[in-house]
C-alpha cells in the first residue's frame, strides 16, 4: 500500500533517508527518540514536506508531485486539529468539501461520523468547549468522512490520560478494522504500539533502524538500542 | 504564478512605486540643479534633529523606566485607568496634544523652541516607552520572582539578576524606536519650533517648498531625511522587540519585592510624575475645549473630510497591508521578503513630507495638482498608516498560518473557501484593530493636509492649525476637543479590540 523508496530529506545537518513498505490494513507504529525523523516521516508521507529525492507510492502511483489533499492520507496532529472558531459539525464536515456545498446524503455521512465517535451531541459546540479527548475525536470522525485508506497519527494522544488513551486507541482499532485502514502512529508511549500495532518501526538518526513485530519489538531479545530506547 | 503571489507583487509595486515617484524627481531635480541646496543650512538643521531627538529619546527612557517598574510590581487601585490614559499621547493627534501642551504651559512660562520641543516629545514618548517596557516585565515568569523571594533578593537583586536582563535586550529597540519618531516627527517641530534655531529636517522641507518655493533645497533636505531614517529604520528594525503596546491592565503576578517604606515611597514619586507629565495637557484639552465647541460648517465639513480620509486611507492601508503581511509570513516571493518587511516601514523610511514633495514635483510637470488632492492624501496616509497596520496583524497572521496551514492544505481547504471560512474569521479581531489603528494615524495627520490642502480639502488637523494660525485660539481648543473624541472613540474601540483578542 505505501512504499518509500531511497526518500532523502534534509533536516538542517542531518540527512534523512527512508525505505520502508506497508501493505494495506496493517497498523504500524514508530517509535525513537526525540528530533530522530518520526514526524518527518509522517510529513513526506501526507505531503507536507517534499523529499530531496526518492519515491513515495501509493498502491504503486508516485505521490511526489501531489498535493497533501490530493494523497489518500488523513493526518491526525498532536493538535491543532480543528478551526476553534467553527462548530464540531462544520469542522468535520470540511473533511467533504471546502465550500461545504453538501447534498443531504453527504450531510448524513456527518452525522453518522460524529455518532460513530461519540459526538452527537455536541455537533453545535466549538472545540474550544468541549474536552481535549473529544477535539480529537472531530479528527477521528473527519478521516472517517475523508474515507482515505491511510491515516497518519502523529502523537494524537499524548495530551490525553492512560485511560482515555486507551479508549482512543479502541475507537481507531474499530475503525482500521471496519474500513481497512492502513494506519502509522507515532508515538512517545510504547504501551499505546504494544497495544494496538502489529509491527513498530524504531527511527534513529532519520532511518528507520528497525521494523520488527509488536512481540519481537517489546522481547527481551530486541536489537540493544531498542532495548536501551525502552529502558530495559 | 498562484493569484496569492500575483496579489502580492500588485501590493508591493503600488508601495514601491509610490515611494520612487516621490523619490526619483526630487533626486532628478537635485541632480539637474547640482544640489545647490548644500550650505551651511544643511548640516545646522540635520544638528538639530538629532539634538532634540537625543535629548526626547534619553529623558523619556529615564522617566518611563521606574515608572515601568513601578507599575509592574504593584497591583494598585487605578492601575488600568492609568495605563488606558498612558496610551492617550500614543493615539492622540499631535496637534491636539500640542494645544494643550500649550494651554498648560500658558502664562506661566514659554513653551516655545527646544524646550518646548522636548517636552512635547516627552509627553508623547514617555507613556510608549512604560508600555513597551511594561509588556516586558509582565512577561517575566512569576516563578522566577518566588525563587526570589525564596533567596532572599533585595529590591537591587531583583532588578538587576531578573527585570534589567529581560528590559535590557528591549532597551535598544525602544530606544531607537523613540529616536525615529522624534526624528520623522512634523507637528511638533511645526508649531514649537519652526524658526531657523529650532527646525528639524521635515520641518525645513515644508518650508522649503512651501514657504519659500525652492525646491532644490527641499531635493537635498529630502535625500538628507532620506538617508537618516533610512538608517535609523534599519537599526529599530535591528533591535526591535516583539514588545507591544497593550500590556495587562492587571497585574497578574504576585510580587514579592518593593514591600519596604523606600521603595513604596520611590514607586509613588515615580508614578506621580509620569500622571503630571501626561495628565495636564490632557485636562487641558477638555477644559478648555468644553465649552468652546462651534458646529460650523466649516467645523462639520472638516470632520466629515477627516472620516471620509481616515476610513478611505485604513481601508487602502488593510488591503495593502493585508496581502503584504500574508506574502511575508507565507515565504512568498522568496528573496523579496526583506523588501516586503521594508515596503511596510516605507512612510517611516521615506517620510510623508519627502514623498510629498517628490509627488508635488512629478505631477506638477503634467496637471494641476489640486485636481487630485484627496487620492494624494489618502494614498500618503495610507502609507504612513502602514506600519500601525503591520503591527498587529503580522503576528496574528503568522499565529494563525501556523495553526492552519497543515489542516487547511490536508483538506483541499484554498482561495475564497480558506479566506471566508477560515482566514477573515480568525484575523477578525487583528483585521479590526488594525483598520482602528489605520483610523487614527491618519484622522491625526497634519502633514500630508498642509502640504496638500487647500481652502476646499481642510481636515480637523488642518483647521486646527489655522485657527491657531489665525490666534482663534479657542476655537482650535473646540476643534481639538472634536478631533480628541473621535480619536478617544476609535482607541477605546481599539484597547477593546486588543483585550478581546488576548482573551480569544
Amino acid at each position: 500500500m505505501i512504499k518509500l523508496e531511497a526518500v532523502k530529506f534534509r533536516y538542517e545537518d542531518m540527512l534523512m533517508e527512508f525505505n520502508f513498505h506497508m501493505p494495506r490494513g496493517e497498523f504500524v507504529g514508530v517509535i525513537g527518540p526525540s528530533g530522530a525523523g518520526k514526524s518527518t516521516l509522517l510529513s513526506l508521507i501526507a505531503g507536507f514536506e517534499t523529499p530531496l529525492s526518492g519515491r513515495i507510492r501509493f498502491a504503486g502511483i508516485d505521490m511526489a508531485d501531489r498535493p497533501p489533499d490530493q494523497r489518500p492520507v488523513t493526518m491526525i496532529f498532536q493538535d491543532h486539529n480543528s478551526f476553534a472558531h467553527l462548530d464540531v459539525w462544520t469542522n468535520v464536515a470540511l473533511g467533504i468539501s471546502p465550500r461545504l456545498k453538501l447534498s443531504e446524503e453527504k450531510r448524513a455521512r456527518v452525522d453518522d461520523a460524529l455518532e460513530r465517535v461519540g459526538l452527537s451531541d455536541c455537533k453545535s459546540r466549538k472545540p474550544t468547549e468541549i474536552s481535549g479527548g473529544e477535539k480529537q475525536r472531530i479528527a477521528i470522525a473527519r478521516a472517517l468522512v475523508r474515507d482515505k485508506p491511510v491515516l497518519l497519527l502523529d502523537e494524537p494522544f499524548t495530551a490525553l490520560g492512560p485511560a482515555l488513551r486507551r479508549e482512543m486507541l479502541d475507537l481507531i482499532r474499530a475503525i482500521q478494522r471496519s474500513h481497512n485502514l492502513t494506519v502509522l502512529m507515532v508515538t512517545h508511549q510504547p504501551e499505546d504500539t504494544e497495544y494496538a500495532a502489529s509491527r513498530v518501526a524504531f527511527v534513529e538518526n532519520g532511518k528507520i533502524a528497525h521494523l520488527l513485530p509488536t512481540a519481537d519489538f517489546f522481547a527481551a531479545s530486541a536489537p540493544k538500542e531498542i532495548r536501551s530506547y525502552l529502558g530495559g | 504564478m498562484t493569484p496569492a503571489k500575483i496579489r502580492a507583487a500588485i501590493a508591493l509595486g503600488l508601495v514601491l512605486g509610490a515611494v520612487a515617484f516621490g523619490f526619483v524627481p526630487l533626486l532628478w531635480l537635485g541632480m539637474a540643479q547640482g544640489f545647490s541646496g548644500f550650505d551651511a543650512y544643511l548640516p545646522r538643521v540635520v544638528s538639530f534633529t538629532l539634538q532634540q531627538a537625543f535629548l526626547s529619546t534619553v529623558i523619556s527612557l529615564l522617566i518611563a523606566l521606574p515608572v515601568a517598574r513601578a507599575i509592574a510590581r504593584r497591583n494598585f487601585w487605578g492601575r488600568g485607568v492609568l495605563l488606558k490614559l498612558f496610551f492617550l499621547p500614543i493615539a492622540l493627534p499631535a496637534i491636539v496634544a500640542i494645544l494643550g501642551i500649550i494651554g498648560v504651559a500658558s502664562g506661566v512660562v514659554s513653551i516655545y523652541g527646544l524646550h518646548g520641543i522636548i517636552f512635547a516629545h516627552v509627553f508623547f514618548n514617555t507613556p510608549l516607552a512604560v508600555r513597551l517596557m511594561l509588556t516586558r516585565l509582565d512577561a517575566i515568569p512569576a516563578e522566577n520572582f518566588r525563587l526570589a523571594a525564596q533567596l532572599n533578593f533585595s529590591d537591587r537583586d531583583v532588578f538587576n539578576k531578573i527585570e534589567w536582563p529581560q528590559l535590557a535586550s528591549a532597551m535598544t529597540g525602544v530606544a531607537s524606536l523613540i529616536f525615529l519618531l522624534c526624528t520623522a516627527g512634523f507637528a511638533v517641530v511645526l508649531i514649537l519650533g519652526g524658526g531657523p534655531q529650532a527646525t528639524t529636517l521635515e520641518v525645513a522641507i515644508y518650508q522649503s517648498l512651501r514657504l519659500d518655493f525652492d525646491p532644490a533645497r527641499a531635493s537635498v533636505l529630502a535625500l538628507a531625511q532620506f538617508v537618516l531614517c533610512g538608517i535609523l529604520v534599519l537599526l529599530a528594525g535591528r533591535f526591535a522587540t516583539e514588545s507591544e503596546v497593550f500590556p495587562r491592565t492587571v497585574a497578574t503576578t504576585v510580587r514579592y519585592d518593593g514591600k519596604s517604606l523606600s521603595s513604596q515611597v520611590m514607586d509613588c514619586l515615580a508614578i506621580a510624575v509620569a500622571a503630571l507629565i501626561v495628565l495636564p495637557p490632557l485636562l487641558s484639552i477638555v477644559v478648555a475645549g468644553l465649552w468652546k465647541i462651534q458646529f460650523t460648517e466649516t467645523l462639520l465639513r472638516a470632520a466629515g473630510t477627516s472620516l471620509f480620509i481616515g476610513f478611505s486611507a485604513a481601508c487602502v492601508s488593510l488591503l495593502l497591508g493585508w496581502t503584504l503581511a500574508d506574502a511575508a509570513a507565507r515565504q512568498q516571493l522568496g528573496v523579496v521578503r526583506p523588501v516586503i518587511m521594508l515596503a511596510s516601514l516605507a512612510a517611516l523610511i521615506m517620510p510623508p513630507a519627502v514623498l510629498a514633495t517628490g509627488w508635488f514635483v512629478a505631477l506638477s510637470q503634467f496637471a494641476d495638482v489640486g485636481t487630485y488632492t484627496i487620492v494624494l492624501v489618502v494614498w500618503l496616509n495610507a502609507l504612513m498608516a502602514l506600519p500601525f497596520i503591520w503591527s498587529p496583524l503580522y503576528p496574528a497572521i503568522i499565529e494563525a498560518n501556523q495553526r492552519h496551514d497543515r489542516l487547511c492544505a490536508s483538506l483541499g481547504l484554498t482561495g475564497w473557501p480558506r479566506l471566508k471560512r477560515i482566514d477573515f474569521p480568525v484575523l477578525r479581531r487583528p483585521l479590526g484593530l488594525a483598520f482602528l489603528m489605520g483610523m487614527i494615524v491618519s484622522l491625526g495627520d497634519l502633514s500630508a493636509i498642509v502640504l496638500f490642502g487647500s481652502d476646499k480639502l481642510v481636515t480637523l488637523p488642518a483647521l486646527i492649525y489655522r485657527q491657531m494660525g489665525s490666534y482663534r485660539m479657542e476655537a482650535a481648543a473646540g476643534t481639538a476637543l472634536v478631533l480628541a473624541l473621535l480619536c478617544f472613540g476609535l482607541t477605546s474601540l481599539a484597547q477593546r479590540r486588543s483585550a478581546s483578542r488576548d482573551q480569544a
